[in-house]
């Protein structure tokens, strides 16, 4: 295996190498790439869209189709990795154990029991469960707001510094992800459940997608913004603008309730009740 | 000599987009443990990505969001100016298409290593042979 | 109204798709007929897209309203709306049939296993219809991840066959969207006939050899052609067999399509056959991967496995016929490319069914089904001499336009390859009928055969049906053969081949 992989590998180097002969030199801005299409973009975006930052304008309106497939992709992989990993509910419950936090004391829970003291005071003890850190549990509760916020404010400033969904929706579920790892599990899905991240992932792909069948419906081309003049202030142009704003906002929910998803059946193989 | 060392200099770009992906595309088929694999197929797919983003270089351009003055104003824009954006624009897709195969890449190892308990590849066929 | 189907085809299902996966949450019921409604109205959309073209309509869609080279665009012609109908076809068809055994095998997981269902679909018929090489990616990569997952779903080695799947499928689609990078660092377009157009002048390059020989190199791995092919068995046959019968008549057919997409629009005819002078190689490529194909299903003795490797056969016969560079083979290859789609639903419906009463499709559970499973039978039957090639099934009439394709073209390897496997194909399939009519029951079995009962079970009406639909189907479209040739194809054929 290791002689027929370096084999291909340098037969397939080979040929892109021969290839790089007749490309243009890196960075010319006399490059076919830089002349053709792109600087229609550059020239018009802010014309066209009100938006100065032209990947944005690109991304959500111009080749608004591809994003919209691209978001369809990471609810598509959300989805299969829920279809692949969960285990469905108690199918075999287990007795649990638990530790009382004050005390120190541990509890056996048997099959389907319910502890009636306050909840908070436990702990589940599991055989990777590992005592929360002070320090850290308390540090991340801080900085979990701050970076919620700059999420926000990622997503709504994507019109004129880099950012939008994609990357607001990252560090949206990065918070959260944060929770589970600082704190366990658990604690991440008392905040913002199962249900609520998948349905999260779901609407947030049905915003974008419904935002383009509803310039459809209002006689316009599929994910035509200039459609949504009737419904938002500001003409045709600032429609366009209001109209990304909305997408953006749908890829960021999308992105964000897939990525906790994901990480939690990865993290937890399915069974959502682990330490981590 | 000097030609060669030209068209290595002036297009160095392509050369590292390549010999990154032969090194992700070598572990991909070589390895034997499949976690390193999905590195290799990382690694691969981020050589393709740094490939496109190559392109949208121009020298003596800034970042594409155009400045603009409060009223929106009319200034002449020149496209020279700025980087293109479409490549930018075309590798955010394929990041996230990357992440995603990453993701169910991901979860398939898992539910493979909880069928034959190791991650090696032999050791899995040898598995399956015997049984 | 009809000014909308190019991008009704798109939205229905992916809406569709995000219902479904919602009602999973809230109301679970409502996923199976969301589901149905959504591959239903597709379909309807998807022929009055190939009524539109017969009728000489144009259908040309731009998302956003953005003129060609800059906004992406959807564009309706007779080959893509033949293979829009076909994907929707046996998307809907196939749906209807996997209702039972998603019930029996993983109830608890339908609305996800609907959701990934519909978005493959919607996958594929996006690439068909796309006229934006990059757009084409990104719908190749939503019908791979699905089809990883879907597969992923099985049972015994489907994980790892999966994710052997998946690190082809990631090389396959790497390398296409390396060569769509390729001609865009050149041309500085993705609109495939924005491409079309500026490529001429840059023939010479070597950039425009190697990102051909990439992309084809990438479609290749995708479909699974002969030496490339070694994801493909297992992944079929691990994957539960109503992804099986979806994905394995899809996919392939898909890409092939795509690969004469490539070569029709983006890099034209001309230069595929006139400058690069590449089709001999590829279809002695082709004839290899027949005579392979057909060599490597004689050695399995399991139906399904054995199938899978007539697919390799299969994909075989359709790059050789479009590479055979007339119109005879370009026909025989189009034709073939519907046909196929059908004749493989068909026979993995079949499989399905005896997987679905017997647990499995090893030739020990194959005696004696003539007469306890004689609907799935007779339709097993219809499909296999579709694949063979006996009138009036359609299998025979593309075979018969292969052949002359082979004969005009002087390519007698390649004639010689069909018939070669055609007779294979007797082989295997007589084989089976022979097991399973005059084998008596029981010879081949031990005493622990109380699961299934020794009587055995005809699998339930929801699966009957639509396998008997698409064996009905096989041979209507052999009596169409004339017509679809006649008001379809003919007019896909490019210039220089007529």
């Amino acid at each position: 295996m290791k002689n027929l992989g370096l084999l291909i590998v340098v037969l397939v180097g080979a040929v892109l190498i021969y290839a790089t002969t007749d490309f243009p030199p890196f960075g010319d801005p006399e490059s076919p790439a830089s002349l053709h299409v792109s600087p229609r973009y550059l020239e018009n975006s802010l014309e066209e869209t009100a938006v100065p930052n032209v990947v944005t304008s690109v991304l959500v309106d111009y080749r608004g189709l591809d994003t919209m497939f691209e978001t369809t992709v990471v609810f598509a992989a959300g989805v299969a990795c829920f279809l692949l990993l969960r285990v469905p509910r108690r199918r075999t419950p287990a007795p649990r154990q638990y530790r009382h936090r004050l005390t120190g004391l541990t509890f056996r829970i048997k099959d389907g029991g319910e502890i009636s003291l306050p909840l908070q005071e436990f702990e589940p003890m599991e055989s990777i469960w590992t005592p929360h850190d002070f320090i850290i549990e308390k540090v991340c509760c801080y900085l979990i707001p701050f970076i919620q916020l700059f999420g926000l404010f990622v997503i709504a400033h994507g019109h004129h510094s880099p950012g939008g969904g994609f990357q607001g929706g990252v560090i949206l579920g990065a918070s959260i992800i944060l929770l589970s790892l600082s704190h366990d599990l658990r604690t991440a899905l008392k905040r913002m459940g199962e249900k609520t991240s998948a349905l999260f992932s779901t609407f947030g792909v049905l915003i974008y997608a419904g935002t383009g069948a509803l310039c459809l419906l209002l006689g316009y081309n599929f994910l035509d913004y200039q459609a949504l003049d009737p419904l938002l202030p500001g003409g045709p142009v600032m429609a366009r603008y209001h109209g990304i704003l909305l997408v953006e906002v749908g890829v960021g929910m999308a992105v964000m309730g897939t990525m906790i998803w994901i990480f939690r059946n990865l993290a937890s193989r399915g069974r959502h009740e682990e330490g981590l | 000599m000097e030609e060669v060392l030209r068209l290595v200099v002036e297009r160095y770009n392509y050369w590292i987009y390549i010999t990154l992906m032969m090194i992700g595309l070598y572990a991909l088929i070589a390895k034997n443990n499949l976690v390193k694999k999905i590195v290799g197929m990382n690694i691969f797919q981020t050589a393709v990505i740094l490939f496109y983003v190559s392109i949208g270089v121009k020298k003596g351009a800034t970042i594409p969001i155009i400045e603009h003055n409060y009223d929106m104003a009319h200034q002449a824009i020149r496209a020279a100016d700025y980087v293109n954006p479409l490549p930018h624009v075309l590798m955010l897709t394929a990041i996230v298409v990357s992440v995603a195969t990453l993701g169910v890449a991901l979860a398939i190892t898992i539910m493979v290593y909880h069928r034959y308990l190791t991650l090696e590849e032999d050791e899995i066929l040898k598995q399956i042979r015997e049984s | 109204m009809s000014q909308y189907y190019p991008a009704l085809l798109i939205a229905i299902p992916l809406l569709a798709a995000l219902f479904i996966s919602a009602s999973g949450w809230l109301r679970p019921a409502l996923c199976f007929p969301l589901a149905l409604t959504a591959l239903g109205g597709s379909l309807l959309v998807s022929l009055g897209l190939l009524s539109n073209v017969i009728r000489g309509i144009p259908d040309v869609y731009l998302f956003g309203g953005w003129p060609p080279p800059w906004g992406i665009y959807y564009r309706v012609d007779h080959l893509s709306a033949l293979v829009l109908a076909v994907v929707s076809i046996v998307g809907f068809v196939n749906l209807i049939a996997a209702r039972p055994a998603v019930e029996k095998e993983f109830p608890e997981k339908a609305a996800p296993f609907y959701t990934l269902y519909v978005l493959f679909v919607t996958g594929l018929l996006g690439m068909v219809i796309t006229g934006d090489a990059f757009n084409l990616y990104v719908l190749l990569e939503i019908a791979a991840i699905t089809g990883y997952a879907l597969i992923a779903l099985g049972k015994g080695r489907a994980p790892l066959s999966s994710l052997h799947y998946i690190f082809m499928g990631t090389i396959g689609a790497c390398f296409y969207l390396l060569g769509v990078g390729y001609l865009y660092i050149i041309t500085g377009s993705l609109n495939m006939e924005d491409i079309a157009r500026l490529l001429p002048p840059l023939y010479e390059s070597k950039v425009v050899t190697v990102a051909f020989v990439i992309l084809m190199v990438g479609i290749w791995l995708k479909m699974g052609f002969f030496p490339l092919h070694a994801w493909l068995p297992n992944a079929y046959t691990h994957a539960p067999s109503p992804v099986s019968s979806l994905v394995a008549p899809l996919m392939t057919k898909v890409m092939v399509y795509v690969m004469i997409r490539m070569v029709l629009t983006v890099f034209t005819v001309d230069y595929a056959f006139l400058v690069l002078k590449l089709n001999d190689a590829v279809v002695w490529l082709a004839v290899i991967a027949i005579v392979a194909g057909s060599l490597l299903a004689l050695a399995e003795k399991d139906v399904k496995r054995m199938l899978t490797f007539i697919v390799v056969a299969e994909v075989g016969y359709m790059v050789g016929g479009f590479w055979l560079g007339n119109r005879a083979g370009f026909i025989g290859a189009v034709l073939h490319l519907v046909n196929d789609a059908l004749m493989t639903l068909c026979l993995f419906l079949a499989v399905g069914n005896i997987v679905y009463a017997k647990g499995n499709s090893q030739w020990d559970s194959l005696p004696g089904l003539f007469r306890t499973m004689p609907w799935t039978m007779g339709a097993l039957v219809v499909g296999a001499l579709s694949i063979i090639g006996v009138p009036p099934t359609c299998g025979f009439f593309s075979k018969w336009y292969l052949l002359l394709g082979a004969i005009q073209g002087g390519h007698y390897g390649f004639l010689a390859a069909l018939l070669f496997s055609s007779l294979v194909s007797v082989v295997l399939f007589f084989r089976i009928f022979e097991i399973s009519y005059f084998e008596p029951f029981g010879a081949s079995h031990g005493p622990d055969h109380g699961e299934d009962g020794p009587a055995g079970r005809e699998a339930p009406l929801g699966m009957l049906v639509p396998l008997w639909m698409t064996a009905l189907g096989l041979v209507l479209l052999g009596l169409y053969t004339g017509e679809i040739v006649d008001r379809v194809i003919r007019h896909a054929v490019p210039g220089m081949m007529l």
